[in-house]
């Protein structure tokens, strides 16, 4: 029984040193972070000084040191959303692609939706007035009422026929205006 | 002295515009036939007269007069003939004599037609017309003059001036700065004047609406009318927008044609509208509604187009694209002032005179569709309009500059325009007036079946990203609609007429050629989608910097370094040259040559290599600003799945818009010749 | 669709009071927005003999402000202020910064004077090898996020100088490199004495 135990810790222990040598390679020689992964953070960045150019593609001196620290950042493994945190705390929300969610810029994506929304109300409201007080459809030798049917003959004509009487029409309708 | 000849002709420019305002105010007011067919001369004689500027100062530019501040500051010695005209509009203050020269082309023709049947909409369109060609005139005469001239001061300065100021000298300096590289691209060459021909053309209809609301008048003549010009101006705004997407995606080397730059979305709103409006009309003509809705929208293009040109010229914006900082500025903003505060005024006063004719009855109607047409048209007007105008509301208001990208616009519009695809394929099939979900449901149950095939088809083959198979099923929906119905028109004409089938879609689109026109520019804009889907959905890229002989792999190509070689060019320019050969699965494809030059003025140009086919294009770049040698040079290679179906479809709609905008004889005899 | 044929004919409605004033304090906001827009755009610049805002400057460890990691304008009230924009990745910056360092050894004694850089969207390696390089020994700090920058001018580039007076009014703007240490040196002297 001792025997067992006393052969165990040796083997312990080299299991225990095994585990210990992935982690002391990997800070030793941690892989440089490649052009494609910087270039993933990069490119969802702004230039903070050129007019509207990515990152990725700014060709300035000033956007090679950026990219490199974003290289370094990366590999002390910093995470995405750090490396755009520490951009905004140096160089402004302006160099991220789009506002922060934050204070005032919530307007920025509220407002075309609110817009929108509201301009379809608008139309349902026209439209419930419209079905509270219908008018009479000028009939017009057009398009047949149901789609589905392969009646449409002569089309050329019917559309012709269709243009000349809506131009007979207004001529009558400017006489006597 | 031809300097002072150009400048002499432009104020008499200027001058008579004004007295065509004038006359035509009295003539209306008089009603005096006289005065306004005086009013209508004068700006007839606008044309010849600009004209007569423009090739002075074509003559300039060609001849290298560098005592000109404008030619100086766009052209140079080493610069080709052809080079040299361009330049004409290579700067702001060319640019605006290019726009003005266009308007004046625009309304003269337009004077030139038959106006018997709508003489009281003649001078308020004269009206319109020439204040906005005087304007625009005036900011050339006082602001950006392309005739000023260099002088050196008594101090030793040199200042730019029309006239000597006192004791100074004319300067001649002996070589000129040249035009922007980046400008020297057939694709920058064609994109301005063919982006302005479509901004001015919308004047037109614009300038009858507004006359029709002055005039009270609430028929559909004035759309009947410019039904072709708004054809034209639509076809030269969408072209302009594509010469514009070709050089961004040829010249700037980021694999993209499209960055959601504010000057890019300044031209895109206008188009929004623009083809709003296009569609809109349709229905004002077959039944008398939308009254309303067209003038908004026509009114709105043009504001569109006024204001689009303000943000790109004034400085409120910073964007790679905008023009210099500049004085027009003020002079702008009241331009735009006026412009906004009059036509919307006319637009409230006369609103319950544009009541419909017919009443709208049912959601599932044509009519119906088209209104959701115009929303979602206005929806994405909305966002884009919103989204350049925040980065000022949020400078003034908090002086913190910030960002509004591509993932914005991306997120909000790839919706809207999903729901216009749709409409592209349902509207088509709908009827006008009483419908139902049922009548809607039978008519499009046909093309539905193949069109619900496809996403299987693409799941099967690996396509999984929801948007892509979403996107390609909308447009194979399209296409089998677009298709069908075709299909349809010439199956029963071949059955009535007995006619073979060819020649019956022949005769078919020859008859109907509004109709089959616009259904070809639907096609032709799915085809863009499909190139469109293709590379925001599927692009990859990777960069590496390679020693000679080492490749980087992507999308299943192989690209391997060979060389590097560096040369001067004969303008001055030069340029480092890389080769590069191509494989896949072993098999050697070709070689691409990406190369940059760098100009003498210290602008370098990126020239990417590209391999193009119906799939796909791989398209490699040196970057310029890492450290090359001949030993090591870095590379960023894109992957652009599908991107040339944005191109094929672009030319395909220039035949769509032939065969819709042909003069139809029948048509016109009847609308009294347009 | 079953519809009642009403006789009455819907009522043509011109545009409702409350949507016209929507219109209009719509167009009306755009167009004053274009105007401030503009304003900003021709005058970017703080002007001369303005009451220059208050802000706060971090300073890089190593170039401390009397021993504090950070210094307010408002702390150096009553005495000359001279605020200078750099950048490690500029050229004209570094053609600049032997006269400036060197301007400020003939103010360090007096106690009158103090001189502040501001490291402009740089990143830290580069801006120390840069401040080695020169041997600058006046307190210097980056500008996060932009903040002091956009008090002085919309639109900066590096290098840009500006001299507050005693009182915190902005009294002198270099926009580009200095020439000399005699040019800072004559524009600063003229403040001490009192002018």
């Amino acid at each position: 029984m001792k025997t067992k135990i006393i052969f165990l810790l040796p083997f312990c222990f080299v299991l225990f040193a095994a585990s210990l040598i992935p982690s002391v390679a990997v800070s030793a020689q941690a892989p440089t972070p490649s052009d494609d992964e910087v270039n993933a953070i990069a490119r969802q960045l702004y230039c903070p000084v050129c007019e509207n150019t990515p990152l990725d593609v700014c060709p300035t001196t000033a956007c090679h040191q950026w990219r490199e620290l974003i290289r370094q950042m990366l590999a002390e493994g910093k995470s995405e959303a750090e490396i755009k945190q520490y951009f905004v705390d140096y160089y402004g929300a302006r160099v991220l692609s789009e506002p922060p969610r934050t204070g005032i810029y919530w307007l920025v994506y509220i407002v075309p939706p609110l817009a929108f929304l509201a301009g379809v109300y608008l139309l349902f409201r026209a439209f419930q007035t419209w079905k509270r007080f219908p008018k009479e459809p000028v009939t017009e030798p057009d398009h047949p009422s149901s789609p589905g049917s392969e009646s449409e003959p002569a089309k050329g004509s019917g559309i012709a026929a269709d243009d000349e009487y809506v131009a007979r029409l207004e001529e009558e309708l400017k006489k006597r205006e | 002295m031809l300097a002072q000849f150009g400048f002499g002709v432009f104020v008499l420019t200027f001058l008579t515009a004004l007295f065509s305002v004038g006359a035509a105010v009295v003539g209306y007011f008089d009603k005096s036939d006289r005065w306004v067919e005086s009013a209508r001369r004068a700006m007839l004689l606008t044309f010849p007269l600009i004209t007569l500027a423009v090739l002075t100062l074509a003559y300039l530019l060609v001849t290298g007069h560098y005592e000109l501040q404008y030619v100086y500051s766009v052209t140079s010695n080493d610069m080709p003939f052809y080079l040299k005209i361009t330049a004409l509009w290579g700067g702001q203050a060319g640019s605006l004599v290019l726009w003005s020269w266009l308007m004046s082309a625009f309304t003269s023709a337009v004077t030139l037609r038959k106006w018997e049947r709508d003489r009281e909409l003649l001078p308020w369109v004269i009206v319109v017309t020439s204040i906005t060609l005087a304007f625009f005139l005036s900011l050339s005469i006082f602001y950006e003059n392309p005739f000023a001239r260099w002088w050196q001061t008594l101090g030793g300065n040199f200042v730019a001036s029309m006239f000597a100021p006192i004791g100074a000298v004319l300067a001649t300096p002996p070589d000129g700065q040249g035009l922007n590289p980046l400008l020297r691209h057939p694709g920058m060459i064609l994109h301005p004047p063919i982006l302005y021909l479509g901004f001015v053309a919308f004047i037109i209809p614009f300038a009858f609406a507004i006359a029709a609301l002055v005039t009270g008048r609430s028929d559909d003549r004035w759309i009947r009318i410019t039904r072709r010009w708004t054809l034209v101006a639509w076809l030269f705004l969408s072209l302009g927008l594509v010469l514009g997407m070709r050089w961004a995606y040829d010249v700037l080397g980021w694999g993209g044609y499209w960055s959601w730059d504010p000057v890019e979305i300044a031209a895109l709103m206008p188009w929004l509208t623009g083809t709003a409006f296009l569609h809109s009309v349709m229905i004002q003509e077959k039944r008398g509604m939308f009254k309303q809705w067209n003038m908004l929208l026509i009114i709105l293009t043009y504001a569109l187009v006024i204001f689009g040109t303000f943000l790109t010229r004034s400085g409120v914006l910073s964007s790679v694209h905008a023009f210099a900082q500049s004085a027009i500025g003020p002079m702008f903003f009241a331009f735009i002032g006026i412009t906004f505060v009059t036509s919307v005024a006319l637009l409230i006063y006369r609103w319950k005179d544009l009541h419909a004719e017919v009443e709208m009855n049912s959601l599932f109607s044509r009519e119906a569709l088209f209104l959701l047409n115009n929303l979602l048209f206005m929806g994405v007007l909305i966002v884009c309009f919103w989204g350049v105008v925040f980065p000022l509301i949020s400078e003034v208001v908090t002086g913190q500059k910030v960002t509004v990208g591509p993932p914005f616009y991306q997120r909000a519009n790839a919706p809207l325009f999903g729901a216009l695809m749709a409409l592209m394929g349902i509207a088509p099939l709908s009827a006008w007036g009483r419908s139902t979900f049922k009548t809607l449901g039978r008519a499009l149950w046909k093309p539905s079946i193949p069109s619900a095939i496809v996403p299987i088809v693409l799941i099967i083959l690996g396509v999984h990203n929801w948007i892509a198979l979403v996107g390609f099923t909308l447009v194979a929906f399209v296409i089998f609609v677009t298709l069908f119905e075709f299909w349809r028109g010439a199956r029963s004409r071949q059955k009535r007429q007995n006619e073979n089938i060819l020649v019956a879609l022949w005769r078919l689109a020859g008859h109907n050629r509004r109709r089959y026109g616009g259904y070809l520019i639907h096609l032709s804009m799915v085809v863009m989608a499909i190139g469109i889907l293709g590379i925001e959905v599927y692009q990859t890229t990777t960069q590496k910097t390679l020693a000679v002989g080492e490749d980087i792999q992507i999308a299943g190509y192989t690209i391997r370094y060979d060389s590097l070689a560096q040369f001067p060019y004969t303008d001055g320019r030069i340029v480092t040259r890389a080769v590069v050969s191509v494989f896949r699965d072993g098999k050697f494809l070709g070689e691409l040559h990406p190369r940059y030059d760098y100009y003498p003025s210290g602008q370098p140009v990126t020239i990417a290599g590209v391999r193009s086919t119906l799939a796909d294009d791989l398209y490699v770049v040196l970057i310029n600003w890492e450290n090359i040698s001949a030993a090591q040079a870095p590379f960023k290679v894109y992957h652009n799945p599908l991107v040339n179906w944005l191109w094929i479809g672009s030319l395909m709609f220039i035949f769509g818009f032939l065969v819709a905008a042909w003069p139809d004889r029948g048509e016109e005899k009847r609308e009294g010749k347009i | 669709m079953s519809q009642e044929p009403n006789t009455a004919p819907a009522p043509k409605r011109g545009v409702p009071l409350g949507v016209q004033i929507l219109v209009w304090i719509g167009l009306l906001g755009l167009l004053g927005l274009l105007a401030a827009g503009l304003l900003k755009a021709k005058n970017p610049i703080l002007s001369v003999g303005s009451q220059v805002p208050d802000f706060k400057l971090p300073l890089f460890s190593g170039f401390e402000y009397n021993g504090a990691s950070e210094v307010k304008l408002s702390d150096l009230s009553g005495k000359v202020v001279v605020v200078n924009f750099w950048a490690s990745w500029c050229q004209p910056c570094a053609s600049e910064a032997a006269d400036v360092e060197a301007a400020w050894g003939s103010y360090k004694v007096t106690g009158h004077v103090v001189f502040l850089g501001v490291d402009y969207v740089d990143t830290e390696p580069e801006a120390r090898e840069y401040m080695t390089k020169f041997n600058l020994s006046y307190p210097n700090g980056p500008d996060m996020g932009t903040r002091i920058s956009e008090i002085f001018n919309r639109n900066l580039g590096v290098p840009e100088t500006y001299v507050i007076d005693q009182q915190g009014v902005l009294r002198y703007t270099q926009i580009g490199p200095f020439q000399s240490a005699a040019e800072i040196q004559a524009i600063i002297d003229p403040l001490l004495t009192g002018r």
